[in-house]
């Protein structure tokens, strides 16, 4: 297969983690993939907005594909953050239940586990969740050393990063507007940054995959945004716990219930809440989850207090079940059988994430057997993120500073992110220059003061190296200018009639 | 490791006048370390004027009043460097320092935290709505205008009555933007009298005491917020609620001392100040440890900075000396109407200058310094104000042979 002006392969359209996972697996054969992101960076929708957890799968029901995928996506996940240097810790996770009757959940919860080959999976007492945890209360709870963390949109970005590497395009702020099967049974996709044709089209677009799949076949899925808030923890209470901390999951309810994670970088989340919501865009944190989440943090914990939270967020799961009927349904990752080479993934929520490269290796398989792929014999698994100074040992550090003189210069004074590592991020490999970029590539603005030092010194750096205008410099790409331009000598009208009235008021002198 | 007599961290308003004030009781071997490229500190972007009232008794702007103490440093020939991030701090008193000649050790016998303070953000205050581009603390505002240049927004709401947000509504008025409200969510301004005069009432800005934003609306750049006026209790009143269009949420809603390296350290930090716990010479709990200026508690006026500063070298002398003995642990204890006390704990005879908050507002109160049932001291106060730090000085007379100390407002 060959590509010619905008013709690809395969198009896939959604830069989330799934999609990247899939552009990665797929830069493997001789295929020319392009992957089409509507934002200005990938991995913006749900898969910057999670937990960051390396699921066990005891979660899921036997014999679903959530169970499968997810049980075999934390068995390879080491290997994988380890070719794309992504961080990776196996902290385990404590389900906790505070009550007598939460009890059976746990065991419940056990033997679906071990019905999904989940390993290490123990119901501990009190006393030993003590000693895992002397900070959280609870009378009984269930241990899974398998669980893991990672960072969710370094991920994202490693994935896309090796995909463009080993030759997969990638066109960023591309929206999709509808899609056309021609008559030589190529896809022809209209975009607004122009037309691109493929032999094969994979909707990867998470939120908005029932969009997609509408476009070529009308009202098929349909795809309900249940939004979840977190609270982000200052990096000094990162003491409080060691594991991740869950509550015995609620049936019906649209997420695993308010856990509490530590972070790969050091922060602790309290969340995610769970409400269905209209609008697919809707990202705005409320009083009242924001009050909630708090409260039940301190179900696990009273020593967490609402004065640790620097920051809060929302994400949202794309769920395909209803409101009225809550739960989950499995994924769908299936050619249409009315389409041919139309890829739909539908309803990838919780553990998309852990499940991504497993899931991208489903769809290459679907490729696989109607084409028979040509391994790429260039393939190059690895690829180097950017080197964090704060993480180095004094040795290094000292060697770094001596190698390049912008590694001596501190630019975030909370998460201690240097100049250098700036100016990698800013020189990103996907082009991706707002200042959320920047804040995913290096963690800089990330930490309590959340830009406020830093915050002037990225947007010089910016200017510099790209010569832009006030009005270019962006938070998160399109209308998220943070600047108005210059300042001018423009006159406000409150100002002209003051000096009017100070006028009036010599004349009377 | 090179070895100092006084290591002074942060080169702001603070850090200079202890330089200064170091060099003129003839301490030798200072050295300066500020983060940024030029010292100064926050003054710089301070380009108002009103500072240096009290201490020169004339109107400066902060550059100049800044450039004051500058002049002295390089008179003087005071060390600093300038763009070096102190990364530790040790209780033995060593300093790791991280700047683009590589990363150096240092050790004093003396180190003055002087790191000054950090605004409050969005994230910490729990504000609700959307995370658009145009919603800056007041602070990083004044930075992108006054040093870099930049306009930020052209129509503007401002929350918090701080004196930074006060100051940066009249600028933006001056710089062609529309300051289209400042909204308090305390039922009194958090900023001093003269910058609600100067600031907001001589450009028309309204302020709208007892109100707050409860809502932020945009996706891209901020679109608007809601705000709503609260009731006695703090709730929202029913009906209250009006969207307002604007570009850009300003925020001024509190100041923290920057005490991130005192923490790492282990100095014992006050709750309430957000600063290091002192004594009467301004000694944190490690000895040899000194704090001054907003890294030991906020103030609203430089001139209060500056002589902290230049007051709490005495102590440092007497440090290094080997004068500085324990005599006795008193602890300043807080009564009523008053939120934090400065310094919270007495373990020598000197004369002391304490410095208070109020709770609340208030007319004709007295200030009452009590050793149990013995009246102390006593000062009247024709008005008093959160906004406003009160300064007391005792003499060593009228705090030799306490038992305890009370300070309250009645």
């Amino acid at each position: 297969m060959k590509a010619k002006g905008n013709y690809f392969d395969a198009v896939i359209i959604g830069g989330g983690v799934v999609g990247c996972a899939i552009a990665r697996e797929l830069s493997k054969y001789k295929v020319n993939v392009a992957v089409l992101e509507k934002e200005d960076d990938v991995g913006w929708g749900i898969s910057c907005r999670n937990s960051g957890v390396i699921h066990a799968g005891f979660n899921y029901k036997p014999g679903t594909l959530r169970a499968k995928l997810c049980v075999e996506g934390n068995r390879s996940f080491a290997k994988l953050c380890q070719e794309i240097d992504v961080p990776f810790k196996k902290i385990g996770k404590v389900v906790v239940a505070q009550k007598k009757e939460e009890i059976g959940g746990l065991k419940k919860l056990k033997s679906q586990g071990e019905k999904n080959r989940v390993e290490g999976l123990q119901i501990i007492n009190s006393i030993e969740l003590k000693k895992l945890e002397p900070n959280v209360k609870g009378i009984a709870a269930l241990y899974s050393p398998k669980t893991a963390i990672t960072s969710p949109y370094l991920l994202t970005i490693a994935l896309a990063e090796n995909a463009l590497r080993n030759g997969v395009s990638f066109f960023l702020n591309t929206e999709v507007k509808n899609i056309a099967k021609l008559r030589n049974s190529n896809f022809k996709i209209n975009t607004n940054k122009g037309k691109f044709t493929s032999s094969y089209v994979i909707n990867s677009a998470g939120l908005y995959s029932d969009k997609v799949a509408h476009m070529v076949e009308k009202n098929k899925y349909r795809i309900h945004p249940c939004r979840g808030e977190y609270h982000i923890l200052d990096k000094n209470v990162s003491w409080l716990i060691n594991h991740l901390i869950y509550p015995v999951p609620q049936t019906g309810a649209g997420g695993l219930g308010v856990h509490l994670t530590p972070t790969i970088d050091g922060n602790i989340l309290i969340g995610p809440s769970d409400k269905y919501i209209k609008r697919k865009d809707n990202l705005s944190i409320t009083s009242s989850v924001m009050k909630m989440l708090s409260a039940e943090a301190r179900e696990f914990s009273p020593l967490i207090s609402p004065g640790y939270v620097i920051r809060s967020y929302s994400g949202i799961r794309a769920k395909q079940a209803p409101s009225s009927e809550g739960g989950y349904w499995d994924f769908v990752i299936e050619e249409s059988d009315k389409i041919s080479n139309f890829i739909n993934l539908i309803g990838i929520e919780s553990p998309g994430l852990t499940a991504a490269q497993p899931i991208a290796k489903r769809v290459v398989e679907i490729i696989n057997i109607k084409e028979r792929l040509n391994s790429n014999p260039n393939f190059n698994p690895f690829r180097k993120g950017i080197l964090r100074f704060e993480e180095q040992d004094e040795k290094t550090k000292k060697a770094l500073i001596k190698q390049n003189s912008d590694y001596g210069e501190i630019v975030c004074r909370c998460e201690k992110v240097t100049k250098k590592e700036i100016l990698e991020a800013i020189n990103n490999p996907l082009r991706a220059r707002s200042l959320i970029s920047i804040k995913y590539r290096t963690r800089a603005m990330m930490g309590r003061c959340q830009g406020g030092y830093c915050l002037p010194r990225i947007i010089e750096i910016l200017r510099e190296n790209f010569n832009l205008a006030p009005r270019e410099i962006t938070l998160k790409g399109n209308n998220s200018y943070l600047l108005v331009g210059y300042r001018s000598n423009k006159e406000s009208e409150s100002c002209k009639k003051k000096k009017l009235l100070s006028l009036a008021e010599g004349l009377l002198v | 490791m090179q070895e100092k007599e006084v290591i002074i961290i942060g080169g702001g308003a603070a850090g200079l006048a202890a330089a200064v004030a170091c060099e003129q009781k003839g301490i030798k071997n200072v050295l300066i370390i500020e983060r940024g490229n030029y010292l100064g500190g926050i003054l710089n972007q301070c380009i108002h004027d009103g500072f240096g009232l009290e201490k020169f008794n004339t109107s400066l702007t902060g550059p100049e009043y800044a450039q004051r103490y500058i002049d002295k440093v390089a008179n003087k020939k005071i060390p600093f460097l300038l763009n070096s991030m102190v990364v530790n701090l040790t209780p033995q008193k060593e300093v790791v320092v991280v700047n683009s000649q590589g990363l150096q050790h240092y050790r004093a016998k003396v180190i003055i935290l002087a790191m000054g303070c950090r605004e409050q953000t969005r994230g910490a205050i729990g504000l609700p709505g959307t995370r658009p581009a145009g919603i800056y603390t007041a602070g990083v505002a004044q930075e992108l205008i006054n040093l870099k240049n930049y306009m930020v927004g052209e129509k503007i709401v401002v929350l918090g009555s701080g004196d930074v947000g006060l100051i940066m509504a009249r600028r933006l008025t001056l710089e062609g933007a529309e300051v289209i409200m400042v909204a308090e969510k305390l039922p009194y301004s958090s900023g001093l009298p003269r910058n609600i005069n100067q600031c907001l009432y001589d450009f028309d800005i309204p302020l709208l005491l007892s109100h707050t934003v409860v809502d932020i609306q945009g996706n891209g750049r901020l679109s608007g917020v809601t705000i709503a006026q609260l009731g006695k209790r703090g709730g929202i009143i029913p009906g209250s609620k009006r969207k307002i269009t604007c570009d850009t949420l300003l925020l001024s809603v509190g100041l923290i001392p920057e005490n991130e390296l005192s923490r790492e350290a282990g100095i014992v930090l006050d709750s309430i100040t957000g600063g290091p716990q002192v004594d009467e010479r301004g000694q944190a709990s490690i000895p040899g440890i000194f704090s001054c200026g907003n890294v030991l508690q906020v103030h609203d006026i430089v001139d209060n900075v500056s002589l902290e500063a230049e007051y709490i070298v005495e102590g440092v002398i007497e440090y290094l000396e080997g004068k500085l003995t324990k005599e006795r642990e008193i602890k300043v204890e807080l009564g009523n109407g008053l939120r934090y006390v400065v310094p919270q704990k007495l373990v020598s005879i000197k004369d002391t200058i304490f410095s208070f908050r109020v709770n609340q507002p208030g007319r004709k109160k007295i200030l009452l310094f009590e050793d149990g049932r013995r009246l102390i001291k006593k000062k009247s106060l024709q008005r008093v104000n959160p906004a406003e730090m009160i300064r007391i000085k005792l003499s060593s007379r009228e705090l030799e042979g306490i038992k305890t100390l009370k300070v309250k407002l009645v």
